[in-house]
């Protein structure tokens, strides 16, 4: 904080009431109200609710298909997030060494993150289209009969290509900004220390990046889960039945197609807990960064 | 223009760390003030507490006779050149400078007015127009200056402005705050850790360490008779040889060697000071023992570097002077500092009526040194 | 030699990312049964006019209120309305939190910076009963408000806040403004960038929101382009030949926009992303 503060008796609070009205009503509110039904049953037919303790989670836990959903959601989390960060990175390794056409290079790699999801997830799907998409007719050659909607592992490739795609700018803005920052005079020291490009890579570059990678991991992982959303309900079309989808998407279907609050809240909480242990996580992370730089 | 008085003022920080302890200062009418010090000393926080940016802990301030501890700084009648200049970057230095006086209120053509002799004074006219960024560093230090001039205030508070400077012009601009002072009588209180600039800037100066005054004084009086080790070593370029000595019946041993020189003084350890600039070098006859270790050549200075009883020691000497083969080194008696060991105080020796006569002479002190002890 | 081999690599990647957005919007310009008996167009088709005119401007969906051109004020409505709200309350909010001594300061810190750790998408089911309650559904206000409760913009204000060098502080107390004053005169002219910044980052995210619109909004009057591209899946199922075309126009109309503003204001885009999710 500043050494030198403003010592007023309303005026502080009054800054903050617009945001903490928002937060309290928007945000605790629900938060606690999930928490809360999460430990209840809500009767069919809207006459009140039962007190069932953790039955709820138990039944999310191990009713169904929540345990292959979020077995699912491990893969598709973790190999989204390593093939974006490893394109974007070596994208942004390239447009970081050429002088000329870098900057219209930049702009065409950026400008995708500004794509919708959803947007994203149609235009994804059209390419996998029984009909239409050429990707089809390409894999077709190599005697692939890709049948994303249908089949479960060619929806998954799908989804997975779509929510890589999306995500690549991202990763390269963050990668290509932390290999800038990284200072010229390094560079010239590693340059003299050491004559092969890519050993230099190894050994200097990457590693003063991985402050940067560290973070994007995180960042990537939290997309993953949940910005994804519009990708997954765009490629799936409400037709859950055969397909891939993941935990929030899940707590949309249980909680608004199924109408079962109770177990969709108890969903919402496991997945806060998870979060929450990924943010603590990246806020310990975060501290480290400071005195990294 | 006003009178400040710093009445016993404390500065206690949460957690009991004392930054300021018991300073008084009686700051005249008109007067230039120069707060020295080691960074950590003290003078920044005691500056920022007569700015009002610092609450005050214990004692008092007061401007012009007005008691101004619970006075918010804007009605201090105080106006501040920072460090770091704080010129708002998104305004025109027309507007730095007309800022705080537009917020008192003040008319617009006094304000013109007013800025615009700023800005004669200061020969920025050309630039009103220009934002800080469009300006050079000496420029930009020329509108702090200004942004404390429009305000016509009581007293001027300056927080090292000149250390973002570069030697020259941080030279020349010293000038300029000392001319510009002069000219306005503008009592003011300057901090600083650059000796050279304080003893050039100072009527009188503070010396602080620890957050405690050291010594205040006028610049050559400190210089002269500095009031202890720290002072000592503080002031004056290179720092005063502080060596410990012991004196036995009016002899100065340096080491376990006899020094030729003598002082009234009990017997008993004391800690010697020799400015480098007063130490002669003895052609002839007997002085302290000298030995080169090595020579900087500052072109107007040649520093000798050695030892003398086994302790390190500087000589500075004229550049032309031949360097004899064996060297001895003597002083006049009256350039002779002593301290006190255990509290680094200054202690006066008594007048001298064993020693004969000391006249300053090179061959009459090493004579002197000779009938002491040698 | 190293190079050419640098350039191909960038070129397939601009391949990859651009190439599928461009074949949309080429393959927008035909019409459906041609799309669907020859696949994916490369080249230019004589149908751009109709399609365009179409998606735009004839009315749509179950009720008829939708036009694109309605979607279009609405996703701006979004957009612009999600990016002036949380500029808004973030930078009132870590104005107080970094320039203020308080003694709630830190309660409420904590309070603020928790939000970061629940993204919407986890309590949709509670907010949306919240917004029931409160009679918010399809209300623009209930489609805004209830995204700016996450302290993103809090953060990232008070990161830069605190980067103010000091002395500008002082220096203006001295020069006898206030809090308000300070803020007013100081505070937010020094924050002109930062603020472009983080309107284009929060344009762009408030403009994609498409889970929370597709909650909030059943009247279709207040659908979003975005949330418009579900409707028109939604019609697909059990047509015989979907309208490729329209689907394709509405996904370039819905991300025209966006795109447009994070080319054109790249460099104020790229520092407001970095230094915000930071």
């Amino acid at each position: 904080m500043k050494r030198v503060q403003f010592n007023n008796r309303f005026l502080p609070y009054l800054f903050l009431l617009p945001q903490m009205a928002v937060i309290v009503i928007f945000f605790y509110w629900p938060s606690i109200q999930a928490i809360q039904s999460s430990f209840y049953i809500e009767d069919p037919f809207g006459f009140g609710s039962t007190f069932v303790g953790l039955r709820n989670y138990h039944d999310a836990l191990f009713g169904g298909d929540y345990l292959n959903i979020a077995v699912f959601t491990v893969w598709f989390t973790i190999v989204v997030t390593v093939l974006s960060l490893s394109i974007g990175l070596l994208l942004a390794v390239k447009a970081d060494a050429i002088l000329r056409g870098a900057s219209a290079y930049k702009t065409a790699l950026i400008a995708v993150y500004a794509v919708a999801p959803p947007a994203a997830g149609l235009i994804g799907s059209m390419f996998f289209d029984q009909h239409i998409g050429p990707f089809v007719k390409l894999v077709s050659y190599f005697g692939w009969d890709m049948k994303v909607g249908v089949n479960y592992y060619d929806t998954a490739f799908a989804m997975i290509f779509i929510s890589v795609w999306k995500q690549i700018p991202y990763n390269f803005i963050f990668c290509l900004s932390g290999l800038q920052g990284i200072p010229v005079s390094v560079r010239e020291a590693a340059t003299i220390d050491c004559r092969s490009g890519f050993r230099r890579f190894w050994t200097v570059i990457l590693p003063l990046l991985s402050p940067t990678a560290f973070f994007l991991l995180i960042i990537n992982m939290t997309y993953s889960l949940f910005d994804t959303f519009g990708i997954v309900d765009t490629v799936v079309k409400d037709k859950a039945a055969n397909n891939p989808v993941t935990l929030v998407y899940k707590i949309y279907l249980d909680g608004f197609r199924g109408n079962d609050l109770g177990g969709s809240s108890a969903q919402s909480v496991i997945l806060m807990i998870v979060v929450f242990v990924l943010t603590i996580f990246q806020f310990r992370f975060l501290e480290r960064r400071v005195h990294y730089g | 223009m006003a009178r400040i008085e710093i009445a016993r003022v404390s500065k206690i920080y949460t957690g009991g760390v004392r930054a300021v302890s018991d300073v008084d200062i009686d700051i005249a009418d008109g007067e230039f003030i120069v707060l020295v010090g080691p960074s950590g000393c003290g003078k920044s926080t005691l500056l920022r507490m007569v700015a009002g940016l610092e609450t005050i802990s214990e004692g008092s301030v007061s401007i012009g006779g007005r008691r101004i501890n619970d006075v918010e700084p804007a009605e201090r009648d105080i106006a501040m050149v920072f460090q770091n200049y704080a010129l708002y970057p998104h305004m025109s230095v027309y507007k730095n400078l007309a800022y705080g006086l537009k917020n008192r209120g003040t008319p617009k053509a006094e304000i013109d007015a007013r800025v615009a002799e700023a800005a004669r004074m200061l020969e920025l006219e050309p630039y009103l127009e220009r934002k800080p960024r469009a300006l050079s560093g000496g420029q930009r230090q020329r509108v702090a200056m200004g942004r404390a001039i429009v305000r016509k205030p009581a007293a001027f508070l300056f927080d090292e402005p000149l250390s973002n400077l570069d030697a020259k012009l941080r030279v020349s601009m010293r000038g300029e705050i000392k001319q510009l002072q002069k000219r306005l009588g503008t009592t003011s209180i300057y901090v600083t850790h650059d000796q050279l600039e304080a003893m050039t800037l100072a009527d009188r100066l503070v010396v602080l360490n620890g957050g405690r005054i050291e010594q205040i004084g006028a610049p050559l009086e400190v210089y002269h008779r500095p009031a202890s080790t720290f002072v000592a070593s503080f002031i004056g370029s290179p720092a005063m040889n502080l060596l410990p000595a012991t004196v036995f019946n009016g002899g100065i041993l340096i080491g376990d060697q006899l020094s030729g020189l003598s002082a009234n003084l009990p017997n008993g350890h004391v800690t010697l000071g020799l400015r480098a600039e007063d130490l002669r070098l003895v052609t002839q006859g007997t002085g302290m023992p000298f030995t080169i270790s090595f020579i900087e050549d500052l072109g107007a200075q040649r520093l000798l570097h050695g030892l003398c009883g086994g302790h390190p020691l500087v000589v500075a000497v004229s550049p032309d002077l031949d360097l004899p083969a064996n060297i001895r080194l003597t002083i006049a008696a009256d350039r002779l500092h002593f301290f006190a060991v255990d509290t680094g105080k200054r202690i006066e020796p008594g007048p001298a009526p064993v020693q004969p006569a000391q006249n300053g002479t090179e061959t009459a002190a090493s004579e002197a040194g000779m009938t002491a002890g040698f | 030699m190293k190079k050419v081999f640098d350039h191909l690599i960038l070129l397939f990647g601009v391949f990859l990312m651009i190439g599928p957005i461009v074949v949309a919007f080429i393959t927008s310009t035909h019409e459906p049964t041609e799309i669907y008996s020859k696949g994916l167009m490369i080249t230019w088709g004589d149908h751009f006019y109709d399609t365009y005119h179409k998606v735009l401007l004839e009315s749509g969906g179950f009720t008829g209120k939708v036009t694109g051109l309605s979607e279009l004020r609405n996703s701006f409505i979004l957009g612009i309305g999600f990016a002036v709200g949380k500029i808004v309350l973030s930078m009132l909010a870590a104005y107080a939190i970094v320039y203020f001594r308080f003694r709630m300061g830190v309660i409420f810190f904590w309070m603020i910076f928790t939000t970061l750790l629940l993204p919407l998408e986890v309590r949709i089911l509670p907010s949306y009963a919240v917004m029931t309650k409160l009679g918010l559904v399809d209300t623009y206000t209930g489609l805004i408000v209830p995204l700016l409760a996450s302290a993103t913009g809090t953060f990232y204000f008070r990161q830069f806040f605190r980067s103010v060098p000091e002395e500008l502080l002082e220096a203006a107390r001295i020069d006898g403004a206030g809090p308000l004053k300070f803020f007013i005169d100081i505070l937010v002219p020094l924050s002109r960038n930062m603020i472009a910044a983080m309107f284009i980052v929060m344009f762009v995210y408030g403009w994609n929101q498409y889970l929370w619109p597709m909650l909030m909004t059943t009247d279709e009057s207040f659908f979003t382009l975005v949330r418009g591209i579900k409707q028109i899946l939604l019609v697909w199922v059990g047509s015989q030949i979907p309208d490729y075309n329209q689907a394709f126009a509405l996904a370039i109309l819905a991300m025209l926009p966006p795109v447009l503003i994070v080319v054109i204001f790249q460099s104020w885009f790229i520092k407001g992303l970095t230094e915000s999710d930071k």
